[in-house]
């Protein structure tokens, strides 16, 4: 089980994902109660029906989904998980971008899959704002130093919108 | 050259204490080997055939005398007294512990110095001609600009984990020495209308699948450089594969897509960024240039009569004015190469006391300053004519002096099978052989300007592409071959070498290059260098002489066995 940090902070995940077992379809599986994190293309074939039932809607991008698809609905959703298959794939840090810079998204963003500590700091900084922790890695010693091993960054990022030369003494 | 501010050190000092607590997690078993990988390597750090290999950037080629002296020390502290200057501006020592590295990281940040980026799927060292502020056909000087995009790619937080590697050259001279067709973004600098700004190409690269890069904007005002990369860059990690390493660059994109559609949806994600707070300021320009301006140079230097009569009255240094000295934008200035092509030494190594010789020359005669170049010689920029024979006298004691700048012995040759763990066989071996066949240096001399470029597999780590003769070692069977090219070259005409055809054993190599040359002797009419004799000539006089009644490659090999 993945440890989630958010707001600088240990929590705990009031959010269920479904995952679609062998046979089912985005078309016909059964969508649980609550508050579920439902894959892009459930999403995509299920819309109507999810936002109906009234409660906060997540949704999860892999790397090669057509996230342009997802713009109009960014006010929809209370979370957005995105998944990082390997943590060498970087793809999930121009999702990230995007959907801050571009679509105006502001619900959580979520870093899930291979997430580990020495990346944190790139994906706070393109806009991730919640971190599932892969399974056996430090939580606690991530929160202490994994978010800030630098005080300043050069570039334009989410979280740094003006670049360091434009703001340079 | 550029001095780091309170945060440009601030941000290197970070980097090392990072690195520590990565290499301690690590050793803890808190970090895998796999989970490690990456994070040694964006440090510079492989894993190789005998010792971790570490690489260091030289940002744009340049140095200063307190940096080259820090690479003498830590070479003679923590290696064994020598280094090796690369094809892309870095310099990599062969035998460090890795335990030592940060201690390595913390002394190189003493001085400005770092291994930031020079390895690993990510934006690596900005790389641009060695001769930059100083040459004669500069339209714009590329050091600003190479500088505020060293400073961009540095920990940029999206692009650390690119499909593959990715190399950006500049260049702002009418004659590109930098390379620039063949870079993963290349930029030539120049002026339109009044207006500074980049031509810019794609999508070059050498490696396994050598291709030439594609202009995907023609001029580009300098202002929006970074965020037209920003948009190149985004496209690319998208986009680019990464189901296959060998099919992960760029340039790969770019040819699947054409670079029609390429370019249509680099210029669909730059219409959302141009204009953004990432454009450059005049403000941003002017405080980089600054760093960058003119030294003091002498007035009265132009037409020195002791120059004049050293020249006259010494053939072996009139030789080496003539081969390892260069135009210069002042008069009575040159800019020297120190070659580091010493017969019989690998090529591009240096030892530790050589580098501080060398700084003792850039302070005593070229205001404390050097560069290294592609082709792996060292550059003293600014260097008075009436100092070059006192210079020339301490070079040649300390084997920085052979005037074969530009000739067949100055060979660009990667570590090879000696130390490299990618390599499918020995470069090194190949180059001193050929060195040692053509060791006098009245035919050198004759025989002229010649590129011979060595790789030890075809990661081309050597530009054996470009090379007029690229000479590349292949594995057949678990033995070593040579597989040689003809025609290549760099520059404005950049283009790829043909094979001559099946490749060659080891100790053929001398032999081949020596029957490649005679061809060129026996063709060449007056004045016409190598390359000009192969345009006008064709492969086909070279093919016949070199396989002229002989086995060669597998069926000599077969023959061997038979005896």
């Amino acid at each position: 089980m993945a440890q989630l940090i958010k707001n600088q902070a240990i929590a705990l995940d009031p959010w269920t994902s479904l995952a679609l077992a062998d046979g089912e379809t985005p078309e016909t599986v059964a969508l649980p109660v609550g508050q579920v994190i439902f894959p892009f293309a459930v999403w995509q074939s299920r819309r109507a029906e999810i936002l109906a039932r009234g409660t906060p809607v997540g949704v999860l991008l892999e790397p090669a989904d057509p996230i342009e698809d997802l713009a109009a609905d960014v006010d929809q959703l209370a979370l957005i998980a995105v998944n990082f298959p390997k943590f060498v794939d970087g793809r999930g840090y121009s999702i990230a971008s995007l959907l801050r810079q571009r679509y105006g998204y502001s619900g959580e963003l979520r870093a899930v899959g291979d997430v580990l500590h020495d990346q944190l700091f790139f994906m706070q900084r393109v806009g991730f704002d919640a971190f599932a922790l892969k399974d056996g890695k430090d939580a606690e010693y991530a929160l202490k130093t994994a978010f800030a091993p630098f005080s300043e960054t050069y570039q334009v990022s989410t979280s740094q919108p003006q670049p360091f030369f434009r703001r340079r003494a | 050259m550029y001095k780091y501010d309170a945060i440009d050190r601030q941000l290197i000092a970070q980097r090392v204490e990072q690195f520590r607590d990565q290499v301690r997690r690590w050793k803890a078993g808190e970090l895998s080997d796999d989970e490690f990988r990456p994070l040694r390597l964006q440090n510079g750090l492989y894993v190789q055939r005998h010792a971790p290999m570490f690489r260091i950037a030289v940002p744009y080629a340049m140095l200063n005398t307190a940096q080259l002296r820090k690479l003498a020390h830590v070479a003679r502290q923590y290696d064994r007294g020598y280094g090796h200057f690369t094809t892309r501006h870095n310099l990599q020592l062969n035998w460090p512990k890795i335990e030592d590295v940060p201690d390595i990281l913390a002394e190189l940040a003493d001085v400005e110095m770092h291994a930031i980026q020079t390895s690993g799927n990510c934006l690596r060292n900005i790389t641009t001609d060695q001769f930059a502020g100083v040459a004669a056909d500069e339209v714009i000087d590329p050091r600003p600009l190479a500088e505020i995009l060293r400073q961009w790619t540095t920990f940029h937080p999206e692009f650390a984990f690119l499909p593959r590697k990715f190399k950006i050259a500049i260049s702002g001279t009418r004659e590109d020495r930098a390379v620039t067709w063949f870079h993963d973004i290349g930029l030539h600098l120049q002026q339109q209308g009044g207006e500074t700004g980049f031509r810019v190409l794609v999508g070059g690269g050498l490696g396994r699948t050598p291709i030439r890069g594609q202009v995907v904007r023609e001029f580009l005002p300098w202002q929006h450089i970074l965020t037209y990369c920003e948009a190149i860059l985004r496209v690319y990690n998208r986009a680019g594969r990464r189901d296959n390493a060998y099919k992960a660059r760029i340039k790969i994109l770019v040819q699947a897509l054409g670079v029609e559609e390429f370019s249509k949806q680099v210029e669909a994600e730059w219409a959302h960024l141009k204009d953004g707070p990432a454009t450059l300021t005049q403000a941003e320009f002017d405080r980089v240039a600054a760093h960058f301006t003119a030294p003091a140079y002498n007035a009265a230097a132009a037409d020195d009569a002791g120059f004049r009569q050293h020249l006259a009255d010494n053939t072996a240094f009139a030789r080496w004015v003539e081969r390892c000295t260069h135009p210069h934008r002042v008069a009575g200035y040159r800019a020297v190469t120190l070659s580091l092509k010493q017969h019989g030494v690998a090529p591009g190594d240096i030892t530790s006391e050589q580098m501080e010789t060398v700084a003792d020359l850039a302070d005593h005669f070229s205001f404390g300053e050097l560069r290294i170049s592609h082709e792996q010689n060292i550059i003293l920029a600014d260097v008075q004519e009436a100092h070059l024979y006192t210079l020339w006298l301490t070079a040649k004691g300390a084997g920085l002096a052979t005037p074969n700048v530009g000739l067949l012995t100055s060979i660009i040759c990667c570590p090879g099978g000696d130390f490299c763990d990618l390599a499918n066989a020995k470069s090194i071996p190949i180059a001193n052989a050929i060195q040692a066949r053509f060791d006098d240096l009245d035919y050198l001399f004759d025989i002229g300007e010649i590129d011979l470029n060595i790789s030890g597999c075809m990661n081309a780590c050597g530009h054996h592409h470009v090379g007029h003769i690229g000479v590349l070692g292949v594995d057949k069977n678990d033995a070593e071959f040579y597989q040689v090219t003809l025609g290549g070259r760099q520059g404005n005409e950049a283009r790829l070498g043909k094979v001559i055809g099946p490749s060659f054993a080891a100790d053929e190599m001398p032999d081949v290059v020596d029957k490649i040359i005679k061809v060129y002797i026996d063709n060449r009419h007056e004045d016409e260098r190598f390359l000009d004799t192969f345009d006008r000539i064709g492969i086909d006089p070279f093919k016949n002489r070199v396989y002229e009644g002989r086995a060669h490659g597998k069926a000599k090999a077969a023959e061997k066995e038979a005896a």
